[in-house]
């Protein structure tokens, strides 16, 4: 029974991230109905400019609170990622709005490999590890769990929180959701569309960045092609809570973290991504739209 | 014609100049002007096919004309040529709004948030776009509350109010086209394009609609409207615009288009010699006008 907390904690820690990813993957894709395959990558570029910023501050502020390292390591992160997404859709997808549905797609996967070349290039090959920020640990009875995994679920919670009030209550938010219906529509509104868009893209970013950044705490090393897994596995999460809903991409994480561990903790580890891509497949042979997907909604 | 060289008249909201638009070797419309007052009905009529959308289409912003010139003239005096600014800013900075034939709600929206959006420029500068309205600022607070109070005046003239948290989508056919015509005004706009505003609505409910567009009109919105329905167009319009074939044929007040030979020949399908038979008898004075 310990045992078994313990890997659901461990799953819900993997699964908070996996979410964080999978609302980028979600939102992007309710907005202009486009898979933004560089994603995962816009998600190892926060790590990357987490552990620069990490690197940074013990190098000229050596004796800096912990705290409030992390709080500039994520707020920068954010901005910087934010600032990649922003130009990758205004150079890679805003062209090809109107192209045939292939098109940005294939820009997509383009800057996907773009990504992960350029910080190959620019970081090295090799893994870049990153001493552990956060070390103590808490025992309850045979149950292990440390503050950092405490840290990753309450920063996703209050995110997840902070997003879902922009989205449902605020007129950004509208915006959002308007759009998303009908773009031409909510142009003669008066609403500008592109600007939306773009904002949906730093949104998604920021949340990356943050998930990104959690990842490079939570492991300790942070690698060029770590945009790819964990990338792929958000999608997956995206699609198997339903894509274009946001509490489903929230939903399909935990899922997908908890299936993972629990997975490689009964059974062989070495097929843990079988079995989270065996339930993938079975879910949508039994409801194609995913677990809180709806249906498209026939236009009167 | 060259920009800059228009003056135009202070009661002109919109004027169409030589407005053509080709789709492929298709003159949709063929060098087509006309003007609508302000604080005037101005209704576009014509038979299936005449162009009359296509028209719409272009003051929109949804087409770029092949040729023409549309200049649009605010209340405060700034004039703003349509089809030259991107498709929010025709709302955004020169304020004419427009509903569809089908209809085009945000259906998953619920009804008050279909009239949000169309405040949305003015709610997200009030929320210092976005982020000082997380902040729980009273400006944006007072900024929320005045559009919900706008919103609930144009529910209540729409007669929608007790349907506000509903899914727009769920409405009936008649309620929805109120309600697009609630989002359009939302938006404050000085001129509002109709399209076929009455198109499927039952003899009361065009009655109701009548009322709505005077009362728009009244309140000093200027108004462009397609419409089939005659009893509709000669009841409300002030100055009626007679399109076919993208051409104009025939331009001046409900009872003048009414008795044109011409659009009695386009819309009941007349031999062009027979329209000049009737022309020839109207200037040697035969027939009176009025009476064909």
């Amino acid at each position: 029974m310990e045992y078994f907390i313990q890997q659901l904690a461990n799953g819900l820690t993997l699964g908070s991230i996996y979410g964080l990813v999978a609302i980028g993957y979600t939102m992007v894709y309710g907005i202009i109905g486009m898979i933004n395959f560089a994603h995962g990558d816009i998600f190892m570029l926060g790590g990357f400019a987490a552990l620069i910023v990490f690197l940074i501050l013990t190098t000229f502020f050596a004796g800096i609170p912990v705290a409030l390292a992390l709080l500039v390591m994520l707020i920068v992160a954010m901005l910087m990622t934010g600032l990649w997404n922003w130009t990758i859709e205004r150079i890679a997808y805003r062209p090809l709005r109107g192209s045939f549905r292939l098109a940005p797609l294939i820009t997509a996967i383009g800057m996907s490999i773009v990504l992960s070349n350029f910080i190959q290039v620019t970081q090295g090959p090799r893994n870049k590890p990153i001493p552990p920020l956060v070390t103590e640990v808490y025992h309850i009875g045979n149950i292990t769990i440390s503050l950092k995994q405490i840290l990753i679920v309450v920063i996703t919670s209050i995110l997840l929180f902070a997003f879902w009030y922009i989205v449902n209550k605020t007129p950004l938010g509208r915006a959002q959701r308007a759009t998303e219906q009908d773009r031409k529509m909510a142009a003669l509104l008066g609403v500008d569309v592109d600007k939306t868009i773009s904002i949906t893209f730093i949104m998604g970013a920021a949340l990356a960045a943050v998930a990104g950044s959690m990842y490079l705490m939570y492991y300790g090393v942070a690698s060029f092609n770590d945009g790819f897994i964990p990338g792929v596995k958000a999608f997956t999460a995206a699609v198997l809570g339903g894509i274009g809903s946001l509490p489903g991409a929230v939903l399909g994480g935990l899922l997908i973290g908890l299936i993972e561990s629990l997975w490689s903790a009964y059974f062989s580890i070495a097929y843990k991504d079988v079995a989270t891509f065996a339930i993938l497949a079975i879910v949508l042979i039994f409801k194609p739209t995913g677990i809180l997907g709806r249906p498209e909604v026939e236009k009167v | 014609m060259a920009t800059g060289t228009t003056t135009m008249a202070k009661d002109t909201i919109l004027k169409v100049e030589h407005l053509s638009m080709k789709f492929g070797g298709l003159m949709a419309i063929n060098d087509f002007s006309f003007e609508a007052k302000r604080g005037e009905i101005t209704a576009l009529i014509g038979p299936n096919g005449a162009g009359k959308t296509t028209v719409f289409n272009c003051i929109t912003g949804f087409y770029k004309p092949t040729m023409g010139m549309l200049t649009l003239n605010r209340s405060n005096g700034k004039e703003f040529l349509l089809e030259r600014l991107r498709d929010f800013e025709i709302n955004k900075v020169a304020g004419v709004s427009r509903t569809f034939q089908n209809i085009r709600l945000f259906s998953g929206l619920t009804v008050l948030e279909n009239l949000l959006v169309a405040q949305h420029n003015v709610l997200m500068k009030a929320s210092g776009f976005t982020i000082l309205g997380l902040l729980g600022l009273p400006t944006y607070k007072n900024a929320a509350k005045a559009a919900i109070e706008k919103a609930e005046y144009w529910l209540e003239k729409a007669d929608l109010t007790d349907r506000a948290d509903d899914p727009a989508g769920d409405l009936s056919y008649g309620a929805q086209r109120r309600l697009e015509i609630a989002r359009a005004m939302c938006t404050g706009p000085e001129l509002l394009c109709l399209d076929e505003p009455a198109a499927g609505l039952n003899p009361k409910e065009s009655l109701t609609l009548n009322a709505l567009l005077r009362g728009i009109r009244d309140e000093g919105t200027s108004l462009l409207l397609i419409e089939h329905d005659m009893s509709v167009v000669m009841e409300i319009s002030d100055h009626v615009v007679v399109l076919e074939y993208g051409q104009k044929i025939s331009d001046g007040t409900p009872d003048h288009v009414k008795n044109d030979p011409k659009v009695i020949a386009a819309y009941l399908g007349v031999e062009d010699d027979e329209v000049e038979e009737i022309e020839e008898k109207l200037d040697k004075g035969i027939i009176e006008e009025g009476t064909v």
